[in-house]
């Protein structure tokens, strides 16, 4: 494998991959169709390539990258599950792709059956009453629900409630959305056990919190043994409880954020239901309500007389639209085919694995890597390496990248914050015991070098096409574009 | 159907080793009461071959654009995706990875953002654009809160001309932090100038003006930037990408903040998502920017190399602090665009520009000879247009899909004033023959 250029860098004078319909209307100037104090006096420089560069430039390139389907890719908190190909076949289907979000809707009764048949899924299985599917991501979600639980205070002229809670090991979306939405945000530090602190919630928790934002399973992958207690701390309170579902892999069939109390909450389709991660989007993070919080939910909602479905915009009480048209439609259609593939017992069978899978692993690596929380996880764990640190001064980091030597990607590091030099490891139920085994093998060995060859860690990776990169000083001195050798950035 | 590996013996094994009888055994953390005592109602599994068919008779009880010609635009337009597109996208190498966090086995999610944020540069004229946001409307909504944030001022104006459901979503982002969003008003299909001079003032944070704007119509961005600056309002420009194969950058009239709908850039129309939110910025707001960033580096043995960059603006560093709360985006969406941006080139970019206003134009003539149609505003127009009709549009609309024809959208749904009013788009797709149709079906109504 070798380095590939920029596109830019192909480029030749005159080369085309375009091929537009011939000009079937008589012809304009451009000067009649737009006057010339309008238009762009230089072209923006794109390449000029031809369709076998595109073709070869982005082949190569994919190349140079991990993926699910190359390899085990464990990364805590992002459930980088299998992407099973039948989903990605079907959302192509132009009955999908090639639909007008402003189409009317008699033509598009199948796109709106579909979500509101999802919608019932989803709401089913977070024992919520009514899901919304607008958002685009989990922290779309989270902002979203933020909103509807600053609605629903001021609906009954509760205005003290400024604050809103949460653990400090919450993933950083939590009090960024908080503070997005006009709330600030107090952190609850956890307990030995790696769950809330119940006398420090019971401390803040007054008059002036609008609500707790929990993720359950926490980022610890440790379900909070005291859910019950937070849920009556916080609602005697006049407090709501959203729950951050993207741990939801641990929990489908077993239990319910909606069982639990909670008030509103949200799903990531791209982890819990098998859409693929895309490089980094798109998601979807559609948000569950409990009946009280319904008139919040954004507009439009999916709803059906008994003969048609339909858009409904006449919701009074709405916060208003997070987005524009309905959400990502094509991941609902991938997350829709995944519930109808594998059914209650499906998905019970997928938190089940998924659980069974991360505990096997936590057994196997635990004294080569140390435990923080010693308990049965849940769909997650976290080790550190804190006697290899102390004996021989390698970090998480190191340990990371040597994992990549061995093919696999390195879990999810330094987070959550609270425990030290954290590696957060997520194996999901799409990977069989001998996957686990090869990675438990390979965190072994890379626990042995730390004393017997640290340099090797600390040079680590040796097998990728880029060594370690240069990060502090892509910082300092922020290179955001390519620029075209003698030319001057605008 | 599952995609589980492990074998029943697997499993007895996995038991033994962490030392359990059952798997139940792992769940005695959750308190009984909320164990579920009942299995979740959902529809039975299905094989692969019976989900296909099922997935298959619901696709079929839509219509799609491969039977109807459509004159739909308002925000989301149907241009041609090029074969190379889609199968670039189906390189699971990009759709199966996640966001780029360990670069050295992440060069093709990095470099090929690193293609996307030069491209969108050169499009807007502006110093730096990030690696995606939701949509456009999401995008023109955090570019409101950041601009309100840098300028310590608390009014934003949004014109009336800038797409509705943009509108909608600035406001409810805009809630959250006590922004008080005015709209300025229009005149003859544009923002009037004279309500803007009239509402300008020192805590004016910011200006949201699209272009062209929601009727299609080109703005007076020049003068209007001119105001923005002689008050120190931050503009927004909210733009169609491929409009800028003929449109002046925004970065060359004085926009600060470059939002849009990324949608035309190769990405179908999928009733509405995923698309993607374009964000670029002049130098000054680099700080303040949303979303992932990727700069050039390099490794340890002298390579280039990409990484993601300027992370302490980021919700999983700074927490409460950042810039916004974005995590997931839209990579592959931005992938589809660099794709497709590299296919159309240079020349194909303006070709494409030019060849919808041509089109445009054409059909819009032919509309304004029809007995009892009047274009609807004499401002300049790029690929779209409103027309006013001498019957209710929502009627046009039903009654055009006899002839497969998607007529266009009503502006009544949104601008009570123009319920008399229908938007129409013309693509590179649209031929003579279909604008035809569209003109004939037009003077049956009359
Ligand atoms: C616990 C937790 N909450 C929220 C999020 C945010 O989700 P998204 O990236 O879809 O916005 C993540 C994502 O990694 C997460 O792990």
């Amino acid at each position: 494998m070798r380095l590939e250029p920029l596109i830019f860098e192909y480029s030749r004078p005159g080369r085309k991959a375009y091929s537009l319909p011939a000009l079937d209307v008589p012809d304009a100037s451009i000067d009649e169709l737009i006057p010339a104090e309008y238009r762009r006096k230089t072209d923006a420089d794109l390449p000029e390539v031809s369709e076998v560069d595109v073709v070869r430039h982005f082949t190569k390139l994919s190349q140079l990258n991990h993926g699910v389907d190359i390899g085990f890719y464990p990364l805590g908190s992002c459930t980088m599950k299998y992407n099973p190909k039948v989903n990605e076949e079907v959302a192509n289907l132009p009955g999908f792709t090639e639909l007008h979000p402003y189409m009317p809707e008699e033509l598009v009764q199948g796109a709106l059956k579909l979500m509101y048949d999802l919608q019932t899924y989803l709401a089913e299985i977070a024992g919520m009453d009514k899901i919304c599917l607008q958002p685009a991501a989990g922290a779309h979600g989270e902002l979203t629900g933020i909103n509807i639980i600053r609605a629903y205070h001021r609906s009954r002229n509760d205005t003290k409630r400024t604050k809103i809670l949460i653990p400090d090991s919450a993933h950083g979306t939590n009090p960024a959305s908080g503070v997005l939405g006009g709330f600030t945000t107090v952190e609850v530090p956890s307990d030995s056990r790696g769950g809330v602190d119940i006398a420090a919630l019971d401390k803040l928790m007054d008059d002036t919190v609008a609500g707790l934002m929990l993720t359950n399973p926490n980022t610890l992958g440790l379900f909070d043994e005291n859910i019950q207690e937070i849920e009556r701390i916080v609602h005697s309170r006049g407090g709501l409880l959203y729950y951050d579902g993207a741990n939801a892999n641990a929990i489908m069939g077993i239990c319910r954020p909606g069982d639990m109390g909670f008030d509103v909450m949200h799903f990531n389709l791209h982890k819990t239901f098998s859409t693929p991660h895309g490089g980094g989007g798109p998601g979807s993070g559609p948000v569950g309500v409990k009946k009280h919080l319904i008139p919040f939910l954004p507009v439009p909602t999916v709803e059906f007389d008994g003969k048609r479905y339909y858009l409904d915009y006449d919701r009074p009480q709405t916060i208003g639209r997070m987005k524009s048209f309905y959400g990502n439609f094509l991941v609902m259609v991938k997350a829709y085919a995944y519930i109808r593939a594998l059914g209650a017992d499906g998905l019970k069978k997928v938190s089940e694995d998924a659980v069974l899978n991360a505990n096997y692993l936590l057994r196997r690596i635990v004294g080569y890597y140390d435990l923080p929380y010693d308990r049965h996880c849940k769909h997650e764990f976290v080790v550190n390496p804190a006697r290899i640190k102390k004996e021989t001064g390698i970090h998480t980091m190191d340990i990371s990248k040597r994992l990549l030597d061995y093919g696999v990607h390195p879990p999810t590091n330094y987070f959550p914050l609270i425990v030290d030099e954290a590696l957060m490891i997520e194996p999901t139920e799409t990977e069989s015991k001998d996957t686990l085994d090869y990675f438990a093998d390979a965190l072994i060995a890379i626990a042995k070098e730390a004393y017997e060859d640290p340099e090797k860690l600390r040079g680590a990776p040796h097998t990728t096409v880029v060594g370690r990169l240069d990060e502090a000083g892509a910082a300092r001195n922020p290179v955001l574009r390519w620029v075209r050798e003698g030319s001057q950035a605008r | 159907m599952n995609y589980l590996p492990n074998t029943d013996k697997d499993r007895q094994e996995m038991l033994k080793t962490i030392g359990v009888k059952s798997i139940d055994e792992l769940f005695a953390d959750i308190p009984p009461a909320l164990r579920m005592k009942r299995p979740l109602n959902l529809p039975a599994g299905m094989s692969e071959w019976e989900l296909q068919k099922h997935m298959r008779e619901l696709a079929a009880q839509n219509k799609n654009l491969t039977e109807y010609a459509c004159f739909i635009g308002a925000g989301a337009y149907d241009h041609y995706v090029p074969a190379v597109v889609r199968h670039v996208l189906a390189r699971s190498e990009f759709y199966t990875a996640y966001t780029p966090y360990q670069p050295e086995v992440s060069q093709a999610v990095l470099q090929s953002i690193f293609e996307y944020q030069t491209m969108i540069c050169e499009l807007t004229g502006m110093d730096a654009a990030n690696a995606s946001m939701y949509d456009g409307a999401s995008a023109a909504a955090e570019a409101v809160t950041i601009a309100a944030g840098l300028t310590r001022r608390k009014v934003a104006l949004v014109s009336r001309t800038v797409h509705p459901e943009t509108r909608e979503t600035i406001r409810t982002y805009a809630a959250g932090h006590e922004i008080d969003v005015k709209e300025i008003p229009m005149k003859g299909g544009i923002t009037s100038v004279e309500d803007l001079k009239a509402m300008l003032g020192p805590e004016v944070a910011c200006l949201v003006i699209q272009h062209p704007n929601f009727f299609g119509c080109l703005e007076p961005m020049r003068e209007i930037s001119g105001l923005a600056a002689a008050h120190g309002a931050t503009l927004i420009a909210s733009v169609n990408p491929l409009s800028l194969g003929i449109l002046e950058p925004p970065g060359e009239y004085g926009a600060e903040i470059v939002v849009g709908e990324g949608q035309p850039l190769g990405n179908p129309l999928a009733f509405g998502g995923p698309y993607l939110g374009i964000f670029a910025v002049r130098n000054k707001y680099l700080r303040r920017m949303p979303g992932r960033l990727v700069g050039m580096t390099k490794d340890v043995r002298g390579q280039r190399g990409f990484v993601l960059t300027l992370q302490t603006r980021e919700q999983h560093i700074r927490r409460e602090k950042a810039t916004s709360n974005i995590c997931s985006n839209e990579a592959l969406n931005a992938l589809a665009a660099v794709v497709y941006l590299s296919w159309l080139g240079k020349e194909g970019l303006k070709e494409l520009a030019l060849l919808c206003a041509k089109k445009a134009r054409y059909l819009r003539e032919r509309i304004a000879r029809i007995k009892g149609f009047e274009i609807s505003f004499n401002a300049p127009v790029w690929n779209e247009f409103a027309v006013k009709c001498p019957v209710d549009p929502e009627k046009i609309v039903k009654s055009l899909l006899d002839r497969r024809i998607l007529a266009g959208y009503p502006l009544g749904r949104a601008y009570p004033e123009l319920k008399d009013h229908l938007l129409i788009a013309v693509t590179e797709k649209r031929t003579r023959e279909e604008m035809d149709a569209l003109v004939s079906g037009l003077e049956g109504l009359v």
